[in-house]
């Protein structure tokens, strides 16, 4: 081989290198974790400012509506003691309404509460508060969510 | 009895395919003439029975025959006629189906044109082809079996998913989906011949080159008219999520685009042919992926995807495709040998090299976004995703690096260029793209990716024009023709590829500023508002009039009437709502927009309460989104302005001398 072909195969090794390290970090800087509030609570601080996708149960009771619609505050319950306060600003969908499976887009703000922005009603079938030793299925919960949903163009190869 | 008749045909497809694949790969071996008459007649049978099955199919979907699985599972009897007949491919078995009938009619066409031509290359490629049509009649015969008995037989059905109902780009968005990524197939075909024979002769480039471009211009409408079905149906107001199904057509169309320009520089300088076929199979292989990523539903879940067979076939057929052209890539590629070598100096051809490195980088970046969460999920069986921001992080540099050496490339001259020469070449396209780029601040563009995009789009269209222009000019000069002449002679007889490719890159050029404006430019509000109630958003004012409820045959919908007025001007109502499909839990939302060539003013219901009369809105101004469109249209016509008068000139092969030379000389 001559010298100008391993020149050639130094320079893309390098750059194959280089573009490793950048999508790497790319990617560990850009993840959305997928977590209900326990998984939440699990995370602790890791979860204060990173991108969060919340699923659960609006627990009843819970819904505060702001002035003008266009800000709501709920609880999200995933089981028994697994409870995260949302603050989310924006308005409503439309199926929106206690003990239906949502999932909020936002992070945890460092004063204890889930800052949302954007969020989606989910469209499983499963409207019952957990009892004690229950868990809602919140990864089936997140497949079934209206915001996934609609993104995904269905039926296509 | 119409289930039974159609699980006959996709036997006897399955059979006359892989018969025809046996026949096709002896005959190559053997050279025998009779062998490869014998394959062109399995080739057209294949395509015959696949196109009887789905005719077969369209015409039980019509009838509402609820005796056969895949109407019983899609069907309904109370949607529209056209709804039923595109419910062909609005679920997994039936658009299966539609792609058999699709690689049908591609291999018998690609074999009927080469019936007598390249006879030492076309019983590989047509055996290569046929292969692939078996996998998807095996499909068609076991995982995803359209044609199964259902007894008793339902009264009705459910109807396709609502989503698809909900808009008529649904129609032609996915044919020209399956025409881009199944004709991928073709020049796989044929660059595994060129592989299997060891030689990639002038002649046979043609072919590729064709053969390729004919999907890519499917390929480039499809993902367009996906994004503008996603924009007037989904609610959101965007075109682009980097969603995995986005980015699975996205893919083949980046290596196939690359592709089309390294095979420009095999063909002028007889070099990069390994690097030619290397790209053409990826394009392939990543077409097969992207069946995989969107028909298995491993992107619901990892662990779910194995409850239906269809996605492990389906990757078992992705392992075969990547062994195969692996394998003949390592054995052959040596083979290849080229006729002409490479001067890379600060000229065209390197520009090329740049081309196709970025083409790459670009596919290798959304690829590993794309699978990441797979892999992580597969792995340590945690759920996430990863975040469109590190898409656009990705894709804007090496975008907008592609949209300037889409105006470099085409200004530098061949060979090696002086440093003279380049600083006179690049001068007026930078001052134009200075103009552009100056134009653009004072019209208020302030974001700086947005500035960069635009001067190097005005860089980029200046050489565009020259480029188009210049033959033209010329030829009215040297032969003293008036201008329609010249516009013939120069632009559609004669160098109809070169006008083509320009007319592709005027259609890119439009479309990279467009994108550009519209997702930095944009302004949106949510509001919650009462009948009679009026919000402002820009120029606009947004009049809520009422709500009210509309019944349809097959669905029943909410709509808000919205007053649109601009400064005092009437623009008229707009009515964005929800549909409520029958057997549908949840609603649809469907926004209303209006275009037009300078914004899109978009309205989006999130809620509608005829009964209280409220009505919570999402409006949102998009600037330039119209000229998305209206690029892919341009991008498409340059594509077939390329393809088309092709075959109606007998055009030389243009080698340049020294390498036709060389080429004469070793016989």
């Amino acid at each position: 081989m001559s010298r100008g072909r391993w020149a050639a195969i130094g320079a893309l090794a390098a750059a194959g290198a280089a573009l490793l390290a950048i999508t790497a970090g790319g990617i560990g800087q850009n993840l959305v974790y997928y977590w209900g509030p326990t998984e939440l609570h699990a995370a602790g601080p890791k979860a204060v400012g990173a991108s969060i996708r919340l699923g659960g149960l609006v627990a009843p009771g819970s819904i505060r509506k702001g002035e003008g619609a266009s800000h709501v505050e709920f609880d999200v319950i995933d089981r028994p003691g697994g409870r995260v306060h949302v603050k989310c600003t924006g308005v409503p969908p439309q199926m929106f309404r206690e003990q239906i499976g949502v999932v909020v887009e936002g992070t945890m703000d460092k004063a204890g509460y889930f800052e949302g922005r954007r969020l989606m009603v989910s469209h499983s079938n499963e409207y019952r508060v957990p009892g004690d030793g229950e868990k809602v299925d919140v990864q089936k919960a997140m497949r079934s969510t209206q915001g996934l949903d609609e993104r995904q163009k269905p039926q296509e190869p | 009895m119409t289930a039974a008749a159609g699980r006959f045909l996709i036997l006897a497809a399955l059979l006359l395919s892989s018969a025809g694949a046996i026949v096709g790969f002896a005959a190559g071996a053997r050279r025998s003439a009779s062998g490869w008459r014998l394959t062109r007649g399995f080739a057209y049978a294949f395509a015959a029975t696949m196109a009887a099955a789905n005719v077969l199919m369209m015409a039980a979907l019509l009838l509402r025959d609820f005796s056969v699985s895949y109407v019983a599972h899609v069907g309904s009897r109370s949607v529209p006629d056209w709804v039923a007949l595109v419910s062909l491919w609005s679920s997994l078995e039936g658009s299966i189906l539609f792609w058999g009938l699709i690689i049908g009619g591609y291999v018998a066409i690609a074999t009927w044109r080469n019936r007598a031509l390249h006879p030492e290359y076309m019983p590989y490629a047509t055996a290569v082809w046929l292969a692939c049509g078996a996998f998807f009649a095996f499909l068609l015969a076991g995982p995803a079996q359209p044609f199964g008995s259902v007894f008793p037989v339902p009264a009705d059905g459910p109807g396709p998913n609502p989503l698809l109902q909900n808009h008529v780009l649904m129609i032609v968005h996915p044919p020209f989906l399956y025409l881009g990524y199944v004709g991928m197939t073709i020049p796989f075909g044929l660059a595994s011949a060129a592989l299997l024979t060891g030689r990639l002769g002038h002649d046979f480039l043609r072919p590729l080159r064709n053969w390729l471009l004919l999907p890519w211009i499917f390929l480039t409408v499809a993902i367009v008219l996906g994004g503008w079905w996603a924009y007037e149906v989904l609610g959101w107001g965007g075109y682009w999520a980097w969603d995995p199904v986005e980015n699975a057509s996205f893919l083949p169309w980046l290596t196939a685009t690359a592709a089309l320009h390294s095979a420009l520089l095999t063909e002028r300088k007889g070099a990069l042919k390994g690097w030619t076929v290397t790209l053409v199979m990826a394009t392939f292989l990543l077409t097969i992926l992207g069946t995989f990523m969107t028909r298995s539903g491993v992107f619901n879940s990892v662990h779910s995807f194995t409850q239906s067979a269809i996605g492990p076939t389906i990757l078992v057929f992705l392992a075969l495709a990547l062994f195969w052209s692996i394998g003949l890539l390592a054995l052959r590629i040596d083979r290849l040998a080229a006729e002409g070598s490479l001067v890379v100096g600060a000229g065209r051809e390197a520009m090329f090299l740049v081309n196709n490195l970025l083409f790459v980088l670009f596919t290798f970046t959304v690829l590993i976004g794309t699978t990441f969460p797979l892999i992580v999920e597969a792995v340590r069986d945690v759920q996430m995703s990863v975040g469109r921001p590190y898409f656009d992080r990705m894709a804007v540099p090496v975008g907008v690096s592609l949209l300037l050496l889409m105006g470099v490339g085409p200004a530098l001259p061949w060979g090696r260029a002086t440093s003279d020469q380049v600083q006179r070449a690049l001068l007026a396209p930078a001052g134009a793209g200075v103009f552009a780029a100056a134009i653009a601040f004072a019209l208020g563009v302030r974001s700086p990716w947005t500035l960069v995009t635009l001067g190097f789009a005005g860089f980029t269209t200046f050489v565009t024009l020259r480029e188009l222009t210049l033959p033209l000019v010329r030829r009215m000069r040297a032969h003293g023709e008036g201008f329609g002449q010249a516009l013939l002679e120069s632009q559609v007889r004669r160098g109809h590829r070169r006008t083509g490719a320009y007319v592709v890159h005027a259609g890119a050029v439009i479309a990279f500023a467009a994108i550009a404006v519209s997702s930095t430019m944009g302004t949106s509000i949510e509001v919650q508002l009462r009948e009679g109630e009026t919000a402002k958003l820009g120029a606009y004012e947004l009049k809520f009039v009422k709500a009210e409820r509309v019944s349809e045959p097959h669905r029943e919908a909410l709509v808000a009437r919205v007053a649109v007025s601009r400064g005092g001007r009437d623009l008229g109502t707009l009515s964005p709502g929800m549909n409520q499909y029958e057997n549908q839990r949840e609603p649809v939302g469907t926004p209303d927009v209006r275009t037009s060539l300078f914004e899109d003013l978009y309205l989006s219901a999130l809620n509608v309460d005829p009964d209280s009369g409220s009505l919570g809105l999402h409006a949102m101004i998009n600037p330039m989104v119209a000229w998305i469109w209206i690029a892919a249209g341009i991008m498409a016509l340059g594509g077939v302005v390329a393809l088309v008068p092709a075959r109606r000139l007998a055009e030389r092969p243009q080698l340049e001398p020294a390498v036709a030379a060389r080429v004469a000389a070793q016989g």
